[in-house]
């Protein structure tokens, strides 16, 4: 039941590595991320997820996913945010401690995509809280997303 | 003791046409309609019958499937999809849309209630005899008394800067000595959508499970007015991001149906061959989920890989990952040559070598199903009478699926089996999951070896007057229906999308009592019903 190791794959191992090295420099070890669906259609969800599958095993170069905000050094908000969730996400905002970096998952957490600004979504995150990057994508794979983390991190 | 005969149960249920003569046996007055098109038929009645036609329905093993409205001012269109034997039967009906009041179906078809509540939140409907008046799906975004799908209710409404947080949605209490109250979400511990649930418990077990959703509602049905079928499309699609290709299926197959369009059988075949790599590609990430969640991790390792080789294939073949804005209307925008069918099969070749060892490992392995077994018990009656859909219902020994039961091109030339058992626990349910993907395996060799030759898209047509039309699509969490109504300029003038997940959320509920706290996430994972489908 155990398959050949495939050969590393070079861009996954250079992305990492390199976040790798900005977290060290930012962070000292490691990167705490709490995602929030704010009003997502679940696709960014499923590559957020892949991020954590063998391949691209984000782990190793020292991210991973927390339970609680206040665990959190970064915020990944998907989705239009939806009016019934504005109050939530407003709240899980205020529970991280700073310092804190917030990304705007995906096209709709950029602008609001498909759904747009109206009686029930708030658009984009950038409309409720404060918004350090965003990745585009609908929804981005998983290497524009840890390219969209490296980014983020350079610029800190 | 379950007989043989229950499990056909619905092939013992009548036939649309028997069923309009039970409602007229019934002193129901029906008229038969030709006004919407698609693989139902349509009957209105007077709404004053509302509440005995589901009555004459539930007494003879029909299946609900949906309630839903259409403001036409100065009226409200109310329809419900019942299922027969051989397809489906739409009512419709009408009511004033100052005051309007329906009988409720919920007291015969306990499916109905959520449905109901959402229209009377949506669209101001009083549903006389209904068990359950409080609000469902409007939270704090817009007040009591407003209707966000009343045409007279503008897209951007008037909402207040800051929505304040839905805290007093009155939960049904449970008292007595030593019951504790554990409130869970919106925002969850792992990566997951937000909903709200309210567990009533006794030490470890749950006396009950009460579920509150609608945290994403965005919108999606007033976003869709006034698009063009191809914006409608992009839209479906996004309903429920893990079975957009199933979604923008059943919106594209309602607005086809309803110009009356004909689709060459090489694009129906590979929007078939998209919606089985997306029924495969769930039912690896799910299978492996659910034993992550009682801490078998080398089954989500495996699982998750074969998804990601599965999902890298999407994109090397189709443009995309999940398979997003693939099928468009008309057809779909990606062919396949000759090395790209070499390479699929390849793929299915490969995943189903792998799957021989994983699978039965899965199946009997001690520790694992230890957990699984017994945990999180849906029974055939319980499953039967929530309407439940889908690999969900399956598990539970109702066996309905559109692809065999109510065919749709290219299915229809084709023999589906229909894998089901009677457990219906989450040990049945990721049986039925993996046994799913073998099928789907299967099919999709079969619908390769025999792509018809010919165009995969044709044009969408200059529409020529108003019309309406209905899609009905089995995706991979169950039946999917789509309702949409174009105005003779083309526009989308109402589109509804019916997720699975409405008729299995409750089913969640059911199934949890006496279930222990921490075996929460398995039964949820097991379901996996879609909060984005559900709260639209």
């Amino acid at each position: 039941m155990t398959e050949k190791v495939p050969p590393p794959d070079q861009t996954v191992m250079e992305l990492g590595s390199a976040c790798q090295k900005e977290i060290a420099r930012i962070f000292g070890k490691s990167l705490a991320i709490r995602m929030v669906d704010a009003g997502s259609c679940n696709g960014c969800e499923l590559e957020m997820h892949a991020l954590n599958n063998g391949f691209y095993d984000i782990e190793r170069f020292g991210i991973h996913f927390v339970a609680s905000p206040r665990h959190a050094d970064l915020l990944l908000v998907t989705g239009p945010v939806a009016r019934h969730m504005q109050a939530a996400l407003k709240g899980t905002y205020d529970a991280t401690p700073n310092p804190k970096l917030v990304i705007a998952m995906g096209d709709c957490g950029a602008d609001g995509g498909e759904f747009g600004v109206s009686y029930a979504s708030c658009g984009a995150v950038a409309n409720v809280i404060p918004v350090d990057a965003v990745i585009r994508g609908c929804p981005p794979t998983p290497l524009q997303l840890m390219q969209g983390i490296l980014e983020l991190l350079r610029g800190r | 003791m379950i007989s043989h005969a229950d499990l056909g149960w619905q092939s013992l249920s009548p036939d649309i046409d028997s069923l309009v003569r039970l409602f007229r046996d019934a002193g129901i007055p029906t008229e038969v309609h030709n006004t919407l098109q698609g693989r139902a038929k349509l009957v209105t009645i007077d709404p004053g019958f509302w509440g005995k036609a589901a009555a004459v329905a539930a007494a003879n093993r029909i299946r609900w499937c949906a309630v839903w409205g259409e403001h036409c001012p100065p009226q409200i269109h109310i329809f419900a999809a019942l299922a027969g034997r051989d397809g489906h039967l739409l009512l419709e009906t009408m009511v004033a849309d100052r005051q309007a009041e329906l009988p409720s179906q919920t007291p015969f078809f306990p499916a109905a209630n959520r449905p109901e509540r959402y229209l009377q939140d949506m669209f101001g409907v009083r549903f006389f005899d209904h068990p359950d008046k409080r609000r469902w799906i409007r939270h704090q975004a817009w007040q009591e008394g407003q209707y966000p799908l009343l045409k007279t209710f503008s897209l951007a409404g008037s909402p207040e800067d800051m929505t304040p947080p839905d805290c007093l949605y009155p939960f049904v209490p449970v008292e007595g000595e030593g019951v504790y109250e554990i409130p869970v979400g919106p925002v969850h511990a792992g990566i997951i959508e937000p909903g709200h649930f309210r567990f009533q418990a006794m030490g470890e077990d749950i006396l009950s499970l009460e579920e509150h959703l609608g945290y994403v509602h965005k919108g999606i049905e007033k976003c869709a007015e006034g698009r063009d079928v191809r914006g409608l499309a992009r839209l479906a699609g996004r309903v429920s991001g893990d079975s957009t290709v199933a979604h923008t299926w059943a919106a594209c197959q309602a607005c086809e149906a309803a110009v009356g369009i004909t689709l060459p059988r090489r694009a129906l075949a590979i929007r078939a061959i998209l919606a089985e790599r997306e029924r495969i590609a769930n039912h690896l990430g799910d299978i492996g989920a659910c034993c992550n969640d009682v801490g078998f991790t080398f089954a989500q390792a495996q699982c998750s890989r074969l998804r990601e080789l599965w999902q890298r294939q999407n994109s090397d073949v189709f443009g995309h990952r999940l398979l997003m804005d693939v099928v468009v209307p008309g057809g779909v925008s990606r062919d396949l040559d000759a090395r790209q069918i070499e390479v699929l099969n390849k793929a299915i070749e490969q995943l189903r070598h792998e799957l021989q060892d994983l699978l039965p490992l899965l199946y009997e392995y001690p520790s694992l199903q230890d957990r699984l077994r017994a945990t999180g018990v849906l029974s055939l009656k319980k499953a039967r009478s929530l309407g439940v859909l889908g690999f969900l219902a399956r598990a539970s020994g109702e066996c309905w699926d559109l692809r065999r039961d109510a065919p749709y091109g290219p299915y229809d030339d084709m023999v589906i089996t229909v894998p089901h058992t009677l457990e219906g626990d989450a040990s049945g349910r990721l049986r039925i999951r993996g046994d799913e993907i073998l099928v789907s395996l299967d099919l999709l060799e079969e619908m390769l070896k025999k792509l018809p030759s010919g165009e995969v898209r044709v044009e969408f047509p200059v529409v020529s007057g108003d019309c309406r039309g209905i899609g009905l699509v089995e995706g991979w969490r169950g039946e999917i229906l789509a309702y949409v109504h174009l105005d003779a300029a083309g526009a989308v003038s109402r589109y509804f999308p019916r997720d699975p997940s409405w008729l299995n959320w409750p089913a969640l509920e059911a199934m949890i009592e006496g279930v222990i706290v921490p075996d929460f996430p398995l039964c949820n994972k097991s379901v996996n019903g879609s909060y984005s489908g559900h709260d639209l």
